[in-house]
């Protein structure tokens, strides 16, 4: 994956198909700490302790549930690359939390990309499923919380394509606030 | 903050046009490939394609949606577009601009690339 928000968007539809009604997605940038944490949470349906030991393997994918397959596996691999840790803990019934991180300056570390395409995509995709993504960097946090925006919106479809657009563009504009106008 | 009185603008823009909905039987459907073979090859690129050249053309009566790995890994990305009347046409190894190309061609004038369908490859 060229970028990590290909990877989110991924790992996303592993908890889509969890069946999850809730998905959180954490950024966490700090050039200070010279680190970058991804964090994806969801309250699907869960693994058991049995599935969760080798769920990072490649051929755990069950060609009948399709729960897992490489998705996890470069996920991981992209953090181990970059002097970063992964983690995933999980509970049946409960959900599902997903936790890798990197050295932000670390050469083969991908660009987050485009995480504004990559949100208005799964919030229209998945009008049922309610998305939260918060974004902290060290000057200031980014929440965009599609609850308040259907909240908003009433009866509008949030997959309107005119809605879609404007998703693009709040991300685009919240991430630039954070990143010192950049 | 101004952008959320901007989403109120579009709220009320919107619920004067008609607009299809999910389910609606009368709607022509995009289902893009979404698992993690379609992501690599390019599937965002092509979906956010789609829905550009949608919202450029001002067709309202298409429902973009997503689906899991379909077990063509080898010919992602690629999208099903299927008609009202049932009929579907698997499009293969696709790029943001056959997609737009799609949407023109297929979508807003009816004609199939049938060069670009999996049959083929």
């Amino acid at each position: 994956m060229r970028e990590l928000s290909l990877h989110i968007m991924d790992l996303t539809e592993n908890s889509i198909r969890a069946g999850s009604t809730l998905i959180e997605i954490e950024i966490a940038e700090s050039r200070s700490k010279d680190l970058m944490t991804i964090k994806i949470k969801d309250n699907g349906c869960g693994m058991d302790k049995e599935f969760l030991k080798d769920v990072i393997s490649p051929f755990k994918t069950t060609r009948t549930t399709r729960k897992v397959g490489l998705g996890l596996s470069l996920f991981q691999t992209a953090c181990q690359r970059c002097e970063g840790s992964f983690r995933i803990r999980s509970k049946p019934g409960i959900g599902t939390e997903v936790e890798g991180s990197f050295k932000w300056s670390h050469i083969d570390r991908a660009p987050l990309g485009d995480i504004a395409s990559t949100l208005a995509l799964l919030i229209s995709g998945n009008p049922g499923i309610e998305f939260v993504y918060r974004h902290t960097t060290d000057e200031g946090t980014y929440i965009l919380d599609s609850r308040e925006l259907k909240q908003i919106l009433e009866d509008v479809a949030v997959n309107n394509p005119l809605v879609v657009d404007w998703i693009k563009k709040n991300v685009k504009e919240g991430l630039k606030d954070i990143n010192g106008g950049v | 903050m101004k952008s959320i009185e901007e989403l109120k603008k579009i709220k009320e823009k919107v619920k004067e046009m008609t607009w299809l909905r999910q389910g609606d039987k009368k709607a022509t459907k995009i289902v893009v490939g979404m698992g993690t073979c379609g992501i690599a090859a390019g599937a965002r690129q092509v979906m956010t394609a789609i829905m550009d050249e949608l919202k450029k053309r001002n067709k309202t009566d298409v429902i973009v949606t997503q689906t899991g790995c379909i077990g063509f890994c080898k010919y992602e990305p690629l999208i099903d577009v299927i008609t009202p009347d049932g009929e579907k046409i698997t499009y293969v190894n696709l790029t943001p601009e056959m997609a737009r190309e799609i949407v023109i061609k297929h979508i807003i004038n009816g004609q199939a690339i049938t060069e670009w369908t999996v049959k083929n490859f």
